[in-house]
């Protein structure tokens, strides 16, 4: 038997810790790996620098016209003068501040949710800002010209697709997710149909349908907006997956949770909203993030019915007899624009799942 | 005369799990500020009780019957019987996604109504007496077991309920927290509440329990008052599982 003295924390051995040791860890630890690191640098100095000696060393970026791109770099000449065309499409002129207008107002209105308290607050703001946003670029309305949807195109449509496709089928997820989970059968047979109909379905044919086949149902003379039509179709493909998800998150929270939530005396709603669905929801943000991100790469998809988003507008400004022949610069140029959008989407998702984090030790 | 005092009525209760048969023909009167200790090894059925009386679990046969309420499908009885009736898990069941004093005040201001400000001063009373006032504003997560439980009990004694069910409420906690818990428990029992405990702490059950009723394959074997139930037990069931219980 023995009694031994308490022993003080000591700082952990300088090899363990530090810089060159997470190079070590990480890059070479075993002979493999170190292959893969010295691989991986040697495919990034093939690739790395000839493209900026492309994008940026030899790329002219002065001049108004073809005649000033000399050399082998990017004309990145051709985006400067089409610019207006990637971003807001045929969008006239003089009217571009009401969309620029929408965009700044969303920053206030994404700060603004940082200050202020209480969902039911911020779910009004929301709200309103969609009416406004709406009303500034349809306009037809408080002096606004009304400016037609088939003159939307390029970025500002892109974003118009995405947002309201994200926005409106969060809810009807939402209630699919609740229908699916539901004990009573014909709302969850309901359900079930719904979204097993709509998830075997490609959203190409979807929007096929939207476009030229259900004008065939509409009476003569009845003449519903296109765009509106692939909206419809959008938010009721993507409602369908977001259902999946948020059933999933809700099926990852514990019998006791539901449980408890009967016994202290909330109703099927207040359990639900309450006490599931926020617990559901932060479970399910990777995932419903991601599909966010993927729906706006999909709402490419629209150029099949005639809409002109970003992606289309490459294709569109390339076929100008003046600027033929530069779709590298196109693609590339959108590319970037896409990659940026989603990887804010993605950076802000993580925000999300830190700020809604309360498993805190 | 003293049927009047009946709170909870438990008539001929039959419940099958599929094919399988948890409760067998029980009989249970509690009478207003009784306090019961429901014992028994793992698998008797005991948990099934308790949670059928808040409805929880829902039963084939028999009638159970709360404040002179029938138990039924009927959604506004179970509402009301859930109003009176608190109940205490093992695994805690708070919501982790609410702050301690959000757990709490989540049933009064959304079910009964009550005003936030008195709500909160009511969470804060009961958080001070079982003695976590101070972490009011933390998470769940953040809390010990003893401690997240002590909060569940604040929890379901909010809405001021005149019966408690407590299901294994010390099982899932640490050796060196359950006392915490059970002092908590104690306290309560001195009120006059009824309670009903499911639970092994046999302790608790000589030092408080009115009555003590051993069950054994859903069926409740004995059932008598503490001094007679541990020093006396007339089963040989009985005999066997305190034997069992108390050996070591």
């Amino acid at each position: 038997m023995a009694v031994y003295n308490k022993i003080e924390s000591r700082k952990a051995p300088s090899n363990s810790i530090g810089f060159f040791h997470w190079i070590r860890e990480n890059l070479f630890s075993s002979p493999l790996n170190s292959a893969l690191t010295i691989l991986g640098i040697a495919i990034l100095v093939l690739i790395i620098p000839p493209f900026i000696k492309w994008a940026i060393v030899d790329a002219n970026f002065k001049g108004t016209t073809r005649a000033a791109c000399t050399g082998d770099g990017a004309c990145w000449v051709f985006v400067k003068m089409k610019l207006d065309m990637f971003l807001y499409g045929f969008y006239p002129e003089a009217e571009k501040w009401r969309v620029n207008l929408t965009y700044g107002l969303f920053f206030v209105v994404i700060a603004s949710f940082r200050y202020l308290k209480g969902s039911m607050l911020k779910l009004s703001i929301a709200a309103l800002y969609f009416i406004v946003a709406f009303f500034l670029i349809h306009g037809g309305f408080f002096g606004l010209t009304n400016i037609p949807t088939n003159k939307w195109g390029g970025l500002m449509l892109t974003i118009v697709i995405s947002a309201v496709g994200i926005v409106c089928s969060f809810p009807i997820g939402i209630i699919f997710a609740f229908g699916r989970t539901s004990e009573l059968p014909i709302i969850k047979s309901i359900s079930v149909t719904y979204i097993e109909f709509i998830r075997g379905v490609p959203l190409i044919t979807i929007l096929f349908m939207s476009a030229v086949i259900l004008p065939l149902f509409f009476p003569e003379g009845v003449n519903f907006n296109k765009l509106l039509r692939a909206l419809i179709g959008i938010t009721l493909f993507e409602a369908a997956y977001i259902a999946e998800i948020i059933r999933g998150g809700m099926q990852a929270i514990p019998k006791g949770q539901y449980e408890a939530a009967d016994a202290i005396g909330l109703s099927y709603w207040q359990k639900m909203l309450l006490v599931i669905l926020p617990q559901a929801l932060k479970v399910a943000i990777p995932n419903l993030v991601g599909t966010f991100i993927a729906l706006f790469q999909d709402t490419t998809l629209v150029l099949i019915i005639g809409l002109f988003d970003l992606l289309a507008m490459v294709q569109l400004t390339t076929s100008d007899s003046h600027w033929i022949g530069y779709e590298t610069e196109g693609y590339v140029f959108v590319t970037i624009i896409f990659w940026v959008f989603c990887y804010a989407m993605s950076i802000y998702s993580k925000t999300l799942e830190k700020r809604f984090n309360t498993n805190l030790k | 005369m003293e049927q009047q005092e009946d709170v909870i009525e438990i008539r001929n209760l039959n419940k099958w799990y599929g094919e399988f048969q948890v409760l067998k023909d029980i009989n249970l009167n509690v009478k207003k500020g009784e306090i019961i200790v429901v014992a028994g090894p793992s698998g008797s059925g005991k948990s099934t009780l308790v949670r059928c009386i808040n409805y929880l679990e829902q039963f084939q046969e028999g009638t159970i019957t709360v404040n002179d309420v029938e138990l039924s499908d009927d959604v506004k009885k179970i509402k009301a019987i859930r109003e009176d009736v608190a109940m205490v898990f093992q695994s805690f069941n708070l919501f982790p996604h609410l702050t301690i004093l959000d757990n709490l005040t989540l049933a009064p201001i959304w079910v009964k109504k009550t005003p936030k400000k008195e709500a909160i001063e009511t969470a804060m009373n009961y958080l001070e007496r079982v003695g976590i006032a101070d972490q009011a504003k933390k998470y769940p997560n953040q809390l010990s077991g003893g401690q997240q439980q002590r909060v569940a009990i604040a929890r379901s004694l909010c809405k001021n309920p005149s019966i408690m069910l407590f299901d294994e409420p010390t099982s899932a906690l640490d050796p060196e927290m359950i006392s915490e818990v059970l002092d908590v428990m104690i306290e309560l029992a001195h009120e006059h509440r009824t309670m009903v405990c499911v639970t092994h702490e046999m302790g608790f059950a000589k030092k408080v329990a009115d009555r003590v009723i051993f069950m054994e394959s859903g069926q409740i074997i004995e059932e008598n008052d503490p001094e007679t139930f541990f020093n006396h037990p007339e089963s040989e069931r009985l005999k066997l599982f305190l034997s069992q219980i108390l050996s070591h």
